[in-house]
């Protein structure tokens, strides 16, 4: 049975309908993190987050504290929060930024402080119109109310918060990319090493990206401290989570449970959580983290919402976005349109990236609007093979960055769940589904 | 004399100094152009380049890379329609189908009456209310053809200028000014930290 009953942590205002204004938000508890922060030793406010060990919230789950104290030799130069939220099905991000941006910006305020930096910027993508006005909104009203500028609430600490608006481009989720595009260039990611912004980062200056969930998490870190943070939950994967869950659900929607305490199918079925699937009909395949993840079946329903837990299974929590797909559904059609986008949004440095997409998004198109053969399903193997040799996960690199090896998760995993539904759309010539 | 509007001009100013280098004002400023002229211009590309320090090729290049900005002109609506997976599941395609009847022009393309621009679009991260569409990249809620044709006869009529602007404005919210700190200030700021850390540092490698 699923635990829906864990006190929610970043989504706590989602039944008031004003609380992305500031008065909401000191009526209900809020800037008291940052104000209790500011007591502490930049170095103790680090410590706590140590503490929660909370795990990065963006799609690596690296731990935020971890990425920190890297770095705690060189003194950080800025801090960049990473609110491109553009993988395919997720949409937490989207939530936070329009519902609780006094949460996002105590969150930085806080970051900044542990850090001791002194510029701060938030990356949100353009199409977060709302969402940009919000947070500047926000940061308006924080500057006003003196927890952000100079000498926040009399503490002596200063720090300065922009919020940056991106212009459309998948790749600007990648921290380097996004570092680009912040230097007013083209979203191109950057060639590793070095593997970490901390330690060439903004302007070639060491700088630390978090996501926008895990900057949200902070204030009640704070208030609450690391320990409660990290009672919550199991293993590595602490506290709770956003979960957004989409496609053939009856209940689609942002989700904030306790990790590792709740299962796939308590996430989907649960009459407080997704609600089981329209019109009674059966699961065929799910997605577990967005559609870099390879997809997971029936068989995988119960096990637990943990990060570990589905990095072992042969996929990961990403994003922590969950896509349902039914005995509705053609997985030919899916594979097809997620190639499409990657095909889309490869930004083009990469060969294998640039070619692969491009020519496995046009086999799946023939499989699926007419022309396909029976061979095109090992080319579409073979082919992801050179994209990412030995199609293991986690994947091999033949790029830059990980969007060329994410291209082979929905194919393959396509493939081998549902080989004979490519052959069925070889015979029929196209998707026997219309 | 600038190719901005004297607001706008004053605006990219105000943007270019909250960087601590003029180019990373780029995306902002090619906002303000598009805000400007509802697409890309060559004299809004020239003026970004004066702005940002870069060269017009620079800028041009830059802005080819990102799918917001139009080096043409577009629609007053530029309606987009997503078909990704989310969307896809919730009949995202045929959605956009729809739009293409309703609008009377291509996926890419222009109405002929200028009104409308119709894009095929990636995930807007809106999947729990899908098939997510947004016009002007504000999001409206129009997940059956019923409700989008009402949405399109809405802003054919004007009744949809209170929340949606026209093409190119995307920020109605502008930054108050007054309590920012000031770039030396930062400096300041960081300078001290710096020094503090070390000292810090000192202290206790001196202590073990």
């Amino acid at each position: 049975m699923a635990v829906v009953d864990t006190p929610p942590i970043v989504t706590a205002r989602r039944d008031l309908t004003d609380s992305h204004t500031l008065a909401r938000y000191l009526d209900t508890g809020g800037y008291q993190g940052l104000r209790q922060a500011l007591t502490m030793h930049p170095e103790a406010v680090a410590a706590e987050v140590d503490a929660a060990s909370l795990l990065g919230r963006g799609g690596a789950g690296f731990p935020a504290g971890r990425k920190w104290s890297m770095l705690r030799k060189s003194p950080i130069s800025y801090l960049v929060v990473n609110g491109d939220e553009s993988e395919p099905a997720t949409f937490k991000d989207h939530y936070l930024v329009e519902r609780d941006p006094h949460q996002l910006v105590e969150g930085v305020v806080i970051a900044a402080y542990a850090l001791q930096v002194s510029q701060a910027f938030i990356f949100l993508r353009g199409e977060f119109a709302l969402g940009l006005e919000r947070v500047q909104q926000a940061i308006n009203e924080a500057y006003e109310h003196g927890a952000l500028g100079r000498n926040i609430f009399g503490s002596g600490f200063s720090v300065d918060l922009v919020v940056h608006p991106g212009a459309g481009a998948y790749i600007c989720g990648e921290e380097t990319a996004l570092l680009e595009a912040l230097e007013g260039k083209r979203g191109f990611p950057r060639i590793k090493p070095p593997f970490f912004p901390a330690v060439t980062g903004l302007y070639g200056e060491p700088t630390v990206v978090n996501n926008v969930e895990t900057m949200s998490n902070l204030p009640w870190i704070i208030l609450h401290g690391g320990a409660a943070f990290a009672a919550l939950g199991g293993g590595r994967s602490t506290g709770t989570r956003m979960f957004a869950l989409s496609g053939r659900v009856n209940r689609p929607g942002v989700y904030e449970i306790e990790m590792v305490k709740n299962t796939f199918r308590d996430l989907i079925y649960d009459d407080r959580l997704g609600g089981g699937i329209p019109g009674g009909h059966e699961l065929r395949a799910f997605i577990p983290g967005g559609v870099s993840a390879p997809w997971f079946g029936p068989e995988h329903l119960d096990m637990v919402l943990g990060q570990d837990e589905v990095g072992a299974a042969g996929s990961m929590l990403g994003s922590g976005s969950i896509v349902v797909m039914d005995d509705t559904t053609c997985v030919v059609r899916a594979a097809w349109r997620i190639t499409k986008f990657f095909s889309r949004e490869s930004c083009g440095q990469c060969t294998p990236c640039r070619e692969g997409s491009g020519w496995a998004e046009r086999i799946l198109y023939r499989l699926e609007h007419g022309g396909g053969r029976t061979e095109d399903v090992d080319v579409l193997l073979d082919l992801c093979d050179n994209i990412s040799p030995g199609l293991n996960w986690p994947p091999q690199q033949t790029t830059i960055c990980v969007l060329g090896p994410s291209i082979p998760s929905s194919v393959t995993s396509a493939i081998s769940r549902f080989r004979d539904d490519f052959y069925a759309h070889v015979q029929h010539g196209s998707c026997p589904h219309e | 004399m600038t190719y901005f509007r004297s607001d706008i001009r004053q605006r990219a100013e105000e943007l270019v100094s909250l960087y601590p280098r003029r180019r990373s004002a780029m995306l902002p400023l090619l906002h303000l152009a598009q805000e400007q002229d509802g697409y890309l211009t060559d004299d809004g590309m020239a003026e970004v380049a004066e702005l940002t320090g870069t060269t017009p090729a620079e800028v041009r290049g830059t802005a080819a890379f990102y799918d917001m900005f139009h080096l043409e002109p577009v629609g007053r609506y530029v309606v987009g329609v997503c078909t990704n997976i989310a969307c896809l599941l919730a009949g995202g395609e045929e959605l956009l189908e729809h739009a293409r009847h309703t609008l009377g022009c291509e996926v890419g393309h222009t109405s002929a009456d200028g009104l409308f621009t119709l894009e095929e679009t990636e995930c807007l991260a809106d999947c729990n209310i899908a098939p997510a569409v947004q016009v002007n990249h504000r999001y409206v809620h129009a997940t059956t053809p019923e409700e989008l044709d009402r949405l399109v006869e809405d802003l054919r009529a004007g009744r949809r200028d209170h929340d949606i602007p026209p093409h190119g404005t995307l920020i109605r919210v502008r930054r108050s000014g007054g309590l920012r700190v000031s770039a030396s200030e930062v400096a300041e700021e960081r300078a001290r930290a710096r020094a503090e850390r070390e000292a810090r540092e000192a202290a206790a490698s001196e202590a073990s």
